[in-house]
C-alpha cells in the first residue's frame, strides 16, 4: 500500500516537473489569492475590530439605572374607591423620582457572583458647568471605578497625556477630554472649577487628557473619581446613578438585561439595543472580504483545472500506457488528484506565508489620524482563523478543480488512444 | 509445451458506431505455454481489435476469455488492471514510453506498481532486461533521448519486466524501417526460443510472420487457418 501511494507520487511528481511551467502558474494563482484573502479579510477585520472597538469596547453590554419617568400607576389608580372607575388624568409630568440606583451595593455583590458576567463597574454621571472665566461650558463628569473601568473598557488607551491613575491616587483630580481642555485653553496639572447643577462649586486638579475618537464626545466629556463626583453632587458614598455590565457572552445581552431589570426593579439597556447599527456594519464588511477572498480562490481553482486538463490531453498517451500495463483507473484517478492537491497545498503554504508577510508589511503603515489616538499604524488581525479558513478553503478548491479532468483521466480508454496511432 | 495460457471460446463482437458491424465472428482458439505466435490478415479483419480483446483491455465482446485458466468475464476495472500488470506484456507499433522518465524507469514501472521485488532488485532486473537488448548503456538516459528503434527495445524490456506469461505485440516492427525491424525480429525469436517466452504477435509482415511457431490468418472477422 504505502509503496503504491508513493509510486503514484512519483509518477505525479514527473508530470507536474514536466509542465513545470504550467504548473508554477497554477500554483501562484493559488498563492495570489489566498495572499490576497488573508490580507484583505486580516486587514478588513483589523479595521471592523478598531472601528467597533470605539464604541462598543466602550459600551457597557448591560446598563442598569433609573431613567426619568412618569409613574406606570398614579397615585389615583392606587385608591380603592376609583378602582373601577375610569380615570383620565391630563399632563401627567415625570415622577420626582431618584437617579440613584437603590441598594447598590446588594446588585454589585449579585451581579459579581453571576457566571455570566465577567464584570461590573459602577458610574456616576453629573451634569456640570466647567467655570473658565466669564464663561460656563457645560459637560459631563463620570465618575467612575478607575480600576473597573479600565479592566473592563480599557479606559487607560484612550487617556492620551497624564496616568489614568492618577485619578484615582490624587484626590479632587479631572480627566478633561481633549477637546474640552483645548476650549479651556488648560493644561496638565492645571485647576479647573467645576459647578454641579445644585450650585456646588469644586475645584479640580486635570491629571491627563481623554480622547475618544469622536470629537463630539470629547468636547463635553469629562472622567473623574466616584469619591470625587459624589463630594461634588454633595452625596453619600452609596449614590450610584449606572452600574455597567460586561458580560462573557455578548450575544445574552437582551434576554439578561430583561431579567435583571425584573430582578433588580430598574431600568436596564443592552448593547444591542444601544448600539445596532455597529453590529451590522461590521457583518457587512466581514461578508464582503470573504466574498472577493473566495472569488479570487474559485477562479484560481478554474486555473488548475484548465492546467489539469490539458495535462491530461496532453498526457493522454501516457495514461494509456499506464493502463495497459496494469494501473487501474483509480491509480490513475489518484495520480491526478494528487497533483492537483499538491498545487493546492504549496499554493496555500506560500499564500499563507506571503499573507502573513503582507498583513505585517500593511501593519507597519502609518496611520495617524487625531479621531484615533492610540493607532499610529493600520490595524490588522491576525486571528488564525483567517490562515485555518483560507487553507481549508485553497484545498477544498483544488481538490474540486482536481475532482472533475482525474475522473475524466481515469475513464481514459487506452484502447481508442493505442489505436488511433 | 504444456497448459493453456490463454483460451479464447466464441468470441464475438460488434461495433455499433455508426452502424452495426460485426468485426470478430466466433473466434476459438487457444495458447500452450511457449508457443511464438503470429496473427496475420488484411487491414480491418479485426485482427487488432482481437488483440484488444485477449489483453483484457476491451471488455465489451460476447464470449469467453480465460488467461492461465481463470475466466475474464466479470472481473473489475481494477482485477483487470491486476493481470495485465502481472500476466501479460505488451509492446505497441508505437512504443509508448514516458518521456517525463528514464528508460530504466520506464522498465521498473510495471515491476514497481506489481512490487513483488523490492525496488533494488527490480532496478537490478530491469538493468538485466536491457542488457538481453544491448540498451544497458541508456539506462539513465531520458525515454525522449534514444532513437525510434531503441525506444521499441525499451519497450519490449518493459513488456517483460514482470516476466509476464504472455507477451502481445500490435504491429511491434510496423513503425521501424528494415534494419531496426529486423533487430526487433531477432529479439522476439531471441526471447522465444531462449527464454520459452510465450509470443502472441500481430503483425502484416509475412517475413516476420515466417518465423513463428504458428499462425494465425484472419479474413472478415474470422480465423480462416490455424
Amino acid at each position: 500500500m504505502k509503496l503504491k501511494l508513493i509510486l503514484n507520487w512519483d509518477i505525479a511528481l514527473s508530470l507536474l516537473l514536466a509542465r513545470w511551467k504550467q504548473t508554477l502558474v497554477a500554483a501562484i494563482g493559488v498563492t495570489f489569492s489566498i495572499t490576497m484573502f488573508i490580507t484583505l479579510l486580516g486587514f478588513m477585520t483589523g479595521l471592523n475590530d478598531m472601528l467597533d472597538g470605539l464604541i462598543i469596547n466602550r459600551t457597557p453590554h448591560i446598563k442598569l439605572y433609573n431613567e426619568i419617568q412618569a409613574s406606570e400607576k398614579q397615585p389615583i389608580e392606587l385608591s380603592s374607591v376609583h378602582k373601577k372607575d375610569h380615570n383620565i388624568i391630563h399632563s401627567i409630568k415625570p415622577s420626582a423620582g431618584r437617579l440613584q440606583i437603590h441598594n447598590v451595593s446588594a446588585i454589585i455583590s449579585t451581579l459579581k457572583h453571576d457566571e455570566r458576567v465577567l464584570g461590573v463597574a459602577p458610574k456616576i454621571t453629573a451634569q456640570v458647568f466647567y467655570n473658565v472665566g466669564a464663561i460656563d461650558i457645560t459637560g459631563v463628569i463620570n465618575g467612575i471605578d478607575v480600576e473597573a473601568e479600565n479592566n473592563l473598557y480599557y479606559f487607560s488607551h484612550y487617556v492620551t497625556s497624564g496616568n489614568y491613575i492618577d485619578l484615582k491616587n490624587i484626590p479632587n483630580s479631572i480627566i478633561l477630554g481633549k477637546a474640552a481642555a483645548d476650549k479651556m485653553l488648560v493644561k496638565l496639572g492645571d485647576i479647573v472649577q467645576v459647578t454641579s447643577v445644585k450650585g456646588e462649586r469644586i475645584p479640580l486638579k486635570v491629571v491627563g487628557y481623554f480622547q475618544s475618537g469622536l470629537q463630539d464626545l470629547d468636547k463635553v466629556q469629562s472622567y473623574a473619581s466616584i469619591n470625587t463626583t459624589q463630594k461634588l453632587l454633595g452625596e453619600s458614598n452609596n449614590y450610584i446613578t449606572d452600574i455597567q455590565v460586561k458580560l462573557k457572552d455578548m450575544e445574552q445581552a437582551p434576554s439578561l438585561a430583561k431579567e435583571f431589570a425584573v430582578l433588580f426593579n430598574v431600568d436596564a439597556e443592552d448593547i444591542q439595543a444601544a448600539n445596532a447599527q455597529f453590529e451590522t456594519g461590521t457583518k457587512v464588511r466581514t461578508l464582503i472580504s470573504y466574498s472577493v477572498g473566495i472569488t479570487l480562490l474559485i477562479v484560481a481553482g478554474f486555473g488548475i483545472y484548465n492546467i489539469l486538463n490539458m495535462m491530461i490531453y496532453e498526457k493522454m498517451d501516457s495514461i494509456a500506457i499506464l493502463k495497459a500495463t496494469g494501473f487501474s483507473g483509480k491509480d490513475v484517478n489518484n495520480i491526478f488528484m494528487t497533483i492537483s492537491i499538491s498545487i493546492g497545498l504549496f499554493g496555500a503554504i506560500f499564500g499563507l506565508f506571503f499573507g502573513f508577510l503582507l498583513s505585517s508589511f500593511i501593519d507597519q503603515i502609518p496611520f495617524n489620524t487625531a479621531a484615533l489616538p492610540t493607532i499610529k499604524t493600520y490595524p490588522v488581525n491576525y486571528d488564525a482563523i483567517y490562515y485555518v479558513i483560507g487553507g481549508t478553503f485553497a484545498l477544498i478548491t483544488t481538490y474540486f478543480a482536481g475532482f472533475f479532468p482525474a475522473k475524466k483521466a481515469s475513464k481514459i480508454d487506452p484502447v481508442i488512444i493505442i489505436r488511433g496511432k | 509445451m504444456d497448459g493453456k495460457i490463454l483460451e479464447a471460446t466464441a468470441i464475438n463482437k460488434f461495433f455499433y458506431n455508426p452502424r452495426e458491424v460485426h468485426i470478430l465472428k466466433d473466434i476459438n482458439f487457444s495458447i500452450r505455454k511457449g508457443e511464438f505466435v503470429s496473427v496475420v490478415g488484411k487491414s480491418g479483419c479485426g485482427k487488432s481489435t482481437l488483440l484488444y480483446i485477449l489483453s483484457t483491455m476491451d471488455t465489451d465482446f460476447q464470449g469467453g476469455l480465460k488467461i492461465d485458466g481463470i475466466s475474464m468475464k466479470g472481473k473489475s476495472d481494477a482485477e483487470l488492471a491486476m493481470v495485465r500488470n502481472e500476466k501479460i506484456g505488451f509492446v505497441f507499433q508505437f512504443h509508448y514510453l514516458l518521456n517525463e522518465f528514464t528508460v530504466l524507469k520506464n522498465v521498473m514501472l510495471p515491476a514497481l506498481k506489481l512490487k513483488k521485488y523490492s525496488e533494488q532488485e527490480i532496478e537490478h532486473r530491469a538493468i538485466e532486461k536491457l542488457k538481453i537488448f544491448g540498451m544497458d548503456k541508456h539506462a539513465l538516459k531520458n525515454a525522449n533521448m534514444i532513437s525510434g528503434g531503441e525506444k521499441q527495445r525499451v519497450a519490449i524490456a518493459r513488456a517483460l519486466i514482470n516476466d509476464p506469461l504472455i507477451v502481445m505485440g500490435d504491429e511491434p516492427s510496423g513503425n521501424l524501417d528494415k534494419h531496426n525491424s529486423q533487430i526487433v525480429f531477432d529479439i522476439f525469436q531471441k526471447i522465444a526460443y531462449e527464454f520459452k517466452q510465450t509470443l502472441l504477435i500481430v503483425t502484416h509482415d509475412p517475413e516476420f510472420s515466417a518465423g513463428t511457431d504458428r499462425v494465425l490468418e484472419m479474413e472478415d472477422g474470422r480465423i480462416i487457418k490455424q
